[in-house]
């Protein structure tokens, strides 16, 4: 597995990353710095713990499924995090801005995934018509 | 270039957009025809765009902003018609047009040829905020409270490639008037929003969690006034709600009726104002310099009302009863004295509801140019609207339609049906509606009978994804399988508007011609039953579905 990084910030590389689950993390919360949320698990639930989390994983089941959308953008808005969200699971290329856009730092891609169509597809729009956490 | 009466201008930055976005379809499609994307993967991202696949081609759905086309918008409808199609469009009851019979090679140029004439396929399907639609005669009725269009076109804007809301649940249409009449169905939609002035500028009443289809629902009123400031802040809340709670296990209860009906208005309410709590809505403020800014692309038509104008209305009705008939069943006043509002009927009897040819587009948009500042809506029960006609020319305009068969005189008559493309086009459908609706055309044609039955809403679906709002018709009439066969089941007493209603089952599914035959025998002991001035729909409200369910039944 590779990491495609959207938004050029410093990232935890791939190797190192051991996210625990949300019940593993309020169960033992020293030393924890990386989380893995359920699509079903809020943004909110993390709040007692941000100040120690760095990286925040989330999970796409399917790519039709938009709730990791809601969750990065609530990170960001809500809880005013800073550290690394990451996106896994099923996800195209042509979800690349919109991800960007929620907040999301990194992708999660297989070893063989053609990086170029993720790139092209930053760069696709140059105009869009909302306010979002990132442009 | 001069800008268009009731819509919006695009600018430069517009016309962009719509180039990087047809750019990112073509190139998907290349990765369709590769393989790099799978067709489930494509499916979402094609439907987006308006493709569908349906059951002999691909269909495209073309969107029309909150229903407003301009004569040269037209044309290029009636050009992709002739030049990609087989020469007619479909128009539709959410206020877009479709293509039946293109190819997928096709589309990219297709929205190409659109986008030369501001026009796309953004969003007119798929799981995301859908075309905005709104009232068709907006603008333009004696009724209005204020035009609705500005705000439509402020949301369409917000919600397109919204990066948050382009993979919901389920799909989420949204509806704004600004009558008291409420004209658009609001109660009918995911989002419906009623827009009023006030000392401190616009004010919107949300109603949430409405909608047809497999599971009929009223919708219920969210926030009685959310002033202008907080509009786009209260819609994001909703969906974000919408978003992170609506079912994504089962595909017939991920609609956000189903999330409102499942939790209760009242702790839906809570939901969103919690979210709005969390908010900074500086952040989110619609403010009046941003919502001046769009209006200013909007041009007003100059009215001129001349002087003797209703003394040659008058005239003119005197010596022709026929257009006397039209202008009783198809004008609306407006709010100009000297003005009329004209709905152009695309129910020609025994033709297809909706279905327009490239040849009656390119003429419509000439009456437009001649007699409507250029202006044409097209409308949820699938009509054509001319918002601005002096009443001196109606005449003329009537003379015209008349050559391109599109006078009848039969809006908001029995002859006036709406209907789904049924099984003769759609993937989805049980049964066909189209014949259907020929039929109940062909027996209800005569205009003098029509007249006499007065006001009657007749909706045909060809499944129950009610696609032609059956539930909402005074006369529903729902197409269903039985082993094999095509039966159609009578609903009685639904509307739309203010006292949102649906339509309850009458009784066991009838074939095609016993369907006919029931309505019919329902609307002959209508007349011959019914107390001075009761229109179909009071006489049912006053006795039930009983003694209809008789007559429908006697003979079969």
């Amino acid at each position: 597995m590779k990491l495609f990084n959207l938004s050029q910030q410093h990232i935890i590389p791939a190797e190192e990353a051991d996210p625990v689950s949300l019940a593993e993390l309020k169960e033992h919360p020293e030393a924890a710095y990386a989380v893995a949320l359920e699509p079903d698990e809020s943004a909110e639930a993390l709040r007692p713990f941000l100040a120690q989390i760095t990286l925040v994983v989330l999970h796409f089941p399917i790519f039709r499924d938009g709730r990791a959308f809601t969750q990065a953008r609530s990170l960001r808005e809500y809880e005013d995090y800073k550290g690394e969200i990451r996106v896994t699971g099923h996800v195209l290329p042509d979800q690349a801005a919109f991800l960007r856009r929620c907040g999301v730092d990194t992708v999660v891609l297989p070893d063989d995934d053609d990086q170029t169509e993720w790139e092209a597809q930053l760069k696709r729009f140059t105009i869009t018509y909302q306010q979002s956490i990132a442009s | 270039m001069k800008q268009p009466v009731g819509h919006y201008a695009y600018e430069s930055r517009d016309r962009e957009f719509l180039q990087e976005r047809i750019a990112e379809f073509e190139d998907q499609v290349k990765r369709r025809l590769s393989g790099a994307l799978s067709e489930e993967e494509f499916k979402p991202l094609r439907l987006m765009n308006g493709i569908y696949l349906q059951v002999h081609a691909y269909m495209l759905r073309v969107a029309i902003p909150y229903g407003i086309l301009d004569s040269r918008q037209l044309r290029k409808l009636a050009h992709v018609a002739r030049r990609y199609d087989r020469g007619y469009g479909h128009f539709t009851t959410r206020q877009n047009i479709q293509f039946n019979w293109i190819s997928l090679e096709d589309a990219p140029a297709i929205l190409r040829d659109l986008a030369e004439a501001d026009m796309h396929a953004i969003q007119t399907s798929g799981n995301c905020i859908r075309n905005i639609t709104s009232d068709e005669y907006a603008g333009a009725a004696r009724d209005e409270l204020m035009d609705p269009r500005v705000h439509a076109e402020i949301l369409r804007q917000w919600s397109t490639l919204h990066p948050e809301f382009t993979f919901l649940p389920r799909k989420f249409k949204i509806a704004i008037s600004g009558s008291p009449e409420d004209r658009v169905a609001a109660r009918f939609h995911d989002i419906g929003l009623l827009a009023r002035p006030s000392e401190n500028g616009p004010l919107f009443r949300v109603f949430v969690g409405g909608g047809l289809g497999r599971t009929p629902v009223v919708g219920q009123e969210l926030f009685d006034s959310v002033p202008e400031a907080e509009l786009l802040a209260t819609l994001e809340a909703t969906l974000r709600v919408y978003n992170a709670y609506g079912r994504r296990d089962n595909l017939y209860r991920a609609r956000i009726k189903i999330l409102v009906q499942t939790i209760g208005i009242e702790p839906f309410r809570e939901a969103v104002k919690a979210e709005l709590a969390k908010m900074d809505l500086s952040h989110y403020r619609l403010t009046p310099e941003r919502v001046a800014a769009i209006r200013a692309r909007f041009a007003a038509p100059e009215l001129h009302a001349v002087d003797d104008a209703d003394a040659v209305l008058a005239q003119h009705q005197k010596e022709d009863p026929a257009f006397a008939r039209w202008m009783q069943s198809n004008t609306h006043p407006h709010f100009d004295e000297g003005y009329s509002i004209a709905t152009v009927s695309l129910k020609t009897p025994g033709d297809i509801p909706g279905d327009v040819t490239a040849e009656q587009m390119d003429g419509l948009a000439d009456i437009a140019e001649r007699f409507a500042f250029s202006e044409l809506r097209v409308t949820h029960l699938q009509n054509i609207v001319l918002g601005h006609v002096r009443k001196d020319q109606l005449y003329a305009l009537w003379q015209g339609l008349k050559e391109l068969n599109l006078a009848a005189p039969n809006i908001g008559l029995a002859g006036d049906i709406v209907s789904c493309p049924g099984l003769d086009y759609c993937t989805l459908a049980n049964a066909r509606s189209l014949p259907l609706a020929r039929k109940l055309g062909a027996r209800f044609g005569d205009a003098r009978l029509q007249e006499e039955i007065g006001a009657l809403s007749i909706n045909i679906s060809g499944c129950i994804n009610a696609c032609g709002h059956h539930h909402a018709g005074h006369i529903g009439i729902l197409g269903v399988d039985k082993r094999g066969s095509e039966f159609y089941q009578i609903l009685l007493g639904g509307q739309a508007g203010d006292r949102a209603s649906i339509g309850a089952i009458l009784g066991p599914a009838l074939s095609e011609d016993d369907a006919v035959a029931a309505i019919a025998r329902m609307i002959d002991h209508y007349l011959a039953h019914r107390n001075e001035q009761e229109s179909f729909l009071e006489m049912v409200t006053r006795l039930g579905k009983a003694p209809f369910k008789e007559v429908a039944y006697e003979t079969v």
